[in-house]
């Protein structure tokens, strides 16, 4: 396959775009960060399918698209589904021999944001992994759906403040935990399931390369820092994404064939995890005296998390 | 063309002089070619080597969107390629490992290319949009300490 390991950043930036800009998407948006990454770390010919949502009502805004490869929209729920119904045709079509090019590298590829990828496309996700499509499935981590004016999904961490779970006099905001869709994929069958975040671009095209590479269904969370939703300057995403990494409130970890776990970057000083809340708006509340327990309940959990992980790395089961 | 609407009487009113249809003859998508002609091998050609179409938002523009816009200032710039990997809007011009500037229409001047700038001074600073490039590369700051 076309796929050739990333030395650094010069050799890379010889890579011929294929998402061009004037999409919609905000100033200083994530998604367009991931998005132009993956496209960039390989030269297969790519057919991306595109759940609703921030990514695909931006870049195909009739009459214009933002993408200079083979891309298909259908629903909220089934970009899995796309991609899977469309890896199945092109292998039946290989099978027999009506593919005008057959040697041609295709690579399929789906995008998700978090409402679509851990609410309501689960159903569809999980049935195209567990189908064992060659497909690789990208979820755009925003922790909210920032599309349609900033609801929680199952994503959503606690404390966060959403339009439907609202901070005030009587709530902190979001109550529940997060959802572990990384370890839900990788007890789903998914052969290469990774965590993966924009501002270390290199272990992110690595993770790229590699679900690319490996055959059948592989899962991709990324980090995707929302300027909008989590209420920061456009201009410190990357900054965001750094204390989102180095806070340990997103490690950067791969899980291969459901048990061998590798982390892929450790902090060399790690950061408090109030740095990365209090950078943003959404966790602002958080600050007042009567909601320290929630701070306290943060870093345990992101404590308590790292503890597991490294274990999990060391066990190898 | 043919048009539906969602009344009680669907399929049998006209919209303007657009005809009514059932479900089973509503045109079910649409398809939108990024390229005239042929398409293959894009992964290979530089984006001026393109033959984009007029649906391609590669030929659209978003300056308008801009109240201050990044300046590239060459003489200091060590082509590191931060700028280029971290643009969310593809408006970094690089070749050949080569910084070349900035891309104004698809810019949105959201600043990131300038914080993840590493030289000191930084090789490229937001000034407003209608502050002249040759002025405000006269007005670039000197190293800090
Ligand atoms: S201001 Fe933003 S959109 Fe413009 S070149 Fe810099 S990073 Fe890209
Ligand atoms: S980030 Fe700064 S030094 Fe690096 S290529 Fe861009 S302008 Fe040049």
């Amino acid at each position: 396959m076309a796929i050739t390991p990333i030395k650094n950043l010069k050799e890379f930036s010889t890579a011929n775009d294929r998402f061009e800009g004037a999409h919609l998407l905000c100033p200083g948006c994530a998604h367009s960060m991931i998005v132009r990454e993956l496209m960039n770390c390989s030269d297969d010919n790519l057919v991306i399918a595109t759940n609703t949502g921030c990514l695909e009502v931006s870049t195909a805004v009739y009459p214009y698209t933002a993408w200079d490869t083979s891309w298909i929209h259908i629903g909220f729920e089934n970009a899995a589904t796309a991609a899977a119904g469309a890896e199945a045709m092109y292998k039946a079509r290989k099978r027999k021999g009506t593919l005008k090019d057959p040697d041609a590298p295709v690579k399929f590829v789906a995008f998700g944001g978090d409402g679509s990828t851990y609410d309501i496309g689960f159903q569809w996700l999980s049935g195209a992994v567990e189908r064992g499509h060659d497909f690789t499935y990208i979820c755009l981590d925003n922790e909210v759906y920032a599309n349609t004016g900033g609801q929680r999904s199952s994503s959503t961490p606690i404390g966060s403040s959403t339009t439907t779970s609202p901070a005030g006099r009587v709530s902190y905001g979001e109550k529940k935990m997060k959802k572990d869709m990384v370890s839900i994929m990788a007890a789903n069958g998914a052969p290469y399931v990774a965590q993966l975040a924009p501002n270390k671009w290199k272990i992110m095209a690595k993770g790229f390369q590699k679900a690319l590479a490996t055959e059948g269904p592989c899962f991709i969370n990324t980090v995707s820092s929302c300027t909008t939703e989590w209420k920061f300057d456009p201009k410190d995403t990357v900054h965001i994404t750094d204390l989102a990494t180095d806070s340990l409130v997103f490690p950067l970890y791969e899980i291969i064939d459901g048990y061998e776990l590798n982390i892929l970057y450790r902090p060399k000083n790690i950061l408090p995890v109030k740095d990365y809340l209090g950078a943003q708006g959404r966790f602002k509340h958080l600050f007042k005296p009567e909601n320290k327990h929630v701070l306290d309940e943060w870093q345990k959990r992101v404590d308590a998390s790292w503890e597991r992980l490294q274990r999990r790395e060391e066990a190898r089961i | 063309m043919k048009g539906v609407c969602a009344t009680e009487k669907r399929g049998t009113k006209e919209i303007g002089s657009e005809e009514l249809v059932g479900w089973d003859a509503v045109t079910q998508g649409v398809v939108i070619n990024s390229f005239e002609g042929n398409a293959t091998n894009v992964a290979s050609l530089k984006q001026e080597e393109r033959n984009y179409s007029d649906f391609s938002s590669y030929t659209a523009t978003v300056a308008s969107w801009r109240v201050v816009k990044p300046v590239y200032n060459r003489d200091i710039c060590i082509d590191c390629q931060n700028c280029w990997v971290w643009c969310p809007d593809t408006s970094i011009i690089s070749r050949d490992k080569q910084m070349l500037g900035i891309d104004y229409d698809h810019c949105k001047g959201c600043s990131v290319c300038v914080e993840v700038c590493p030289t000191n001074p930084k090789s490229l600073l937001m000034f407003a949009e209608h502050e002249e490039i040759e002025k405000a590369l006269e007005s670039w700051p000197t190293k800090e300490k």
